[in-house]
């Protein structure tokens, strides 16, 4: 159920951040605004989906109410009707695409560096429950034993 | 396979490269901060994602003073784009390249 959850929000922040950037049917900014916004409330869902509760309420009220509002207001106060007719240049759109590429590429020869199967951790979707001997709850729960990990200033030093 | 920490690292990853994208390729200056901000929105998923996976909060904390910057530039940046369209009357940047010899 959370997994699907989680394929279902993840696909709407992808889909919704490319229309942001590259929307086939209107070239208006109001457009990619609106995008924004559900590109910005999808991301508050998988916070959502992470535990992040007070996160994914912060998201939603500072971007998708303060920012959003101020970008519509400055959109609207310029002029958007001249934006329209000007065409993407096919210079840029290819050199900005083969740009991302090669990030993309990057970022996913990294995570393949990663040893996935040593990843598997504490779940993510798991119970938020400390491993025994440790003092606080902000703590590595893969610590054998916390010497040092619950006092202030070393909190995610674990052993 | 359940839904680990690599499939939001990789929901990260598609995002920043989208905005990548979005700054390279697109004109408008507008857009080029909505894409700013989606590449901003993409390094706060994988913080958030590394902070469940560790169970220790220094990455939301991070998020959080990240949302404030984020909140602070988009005022400080659109007020630049409002202040340069009363000079050039555009919003592309092409025509704010006077900088340029």
């Amino acid at each position: 159920m959370l997994d699907a959850l989680f394929y279902i929000f993840a696909g709407m922040t992808l889909v919704c951040g490319g229309l942001v950037v590259a929307n086939p049917f209107s070239r208006n900014p109001v457009t990619s605004a609106m995008f924004l916004v559900l590109t910005i409330v999808s991301l508050a869902a998988l916070f959502v989906l992470l535990h992040a509760f007070f996160l994914a309420a912060v998201q939603v009220l500072i971007y998708a109410g303060a920012v959003m509002v101020l970008f519509l207001f400055v959109v609207m106060l310029l002029d958007v009707q001249e934006e329209e007719k000007r065409r993407l240049r096919r210079f840029s759109l290819v050199s900005g695409g083969v740009l991302a590429l090669a990030l993309a590429a990057l970022l996913a020869s990294v995570l393949g560096v990663v040893p996935v199967t040593d990843l598997s951790g504490p779940g993510l979707e798991g119970t938020t429950a400390p491993s025994a001997g440790c003092c606080s709850r902000i703590t590595c729960s893969r610590s054998r034993s916390c010497r040092s990990c619950c006092s202030w200033p070393w909190w995610g030093w674990c052993c | 396979m359940s839904v680990g920490l690599p499939h939001y690292l990789v929901v990260s990853a598609l995002l920043f490269s989208l905005g990548l994208l979005g700054v390279v390729a697109r004109r408008n200056v507008l857009i080029i901060y909505m894409s700013l901000e989606l590449m901003l929105n993409a390094a706060n998923l994988a913080l958030v994602a590394f902070s469940r996976y560790h169970q220790q909060l220094n990455g939301q904390v991070m998020v959080f003073f990240v949302i404030t910057i984020a909140a602070a530039e988009v005022a400080v940046g659109l007020a630049l784009i409002v202040a340069l369209y009363r000079r050039r009357h555009s919003v592309q940047v092409g025509d704010f390249a006077t900088l340029r010899h």
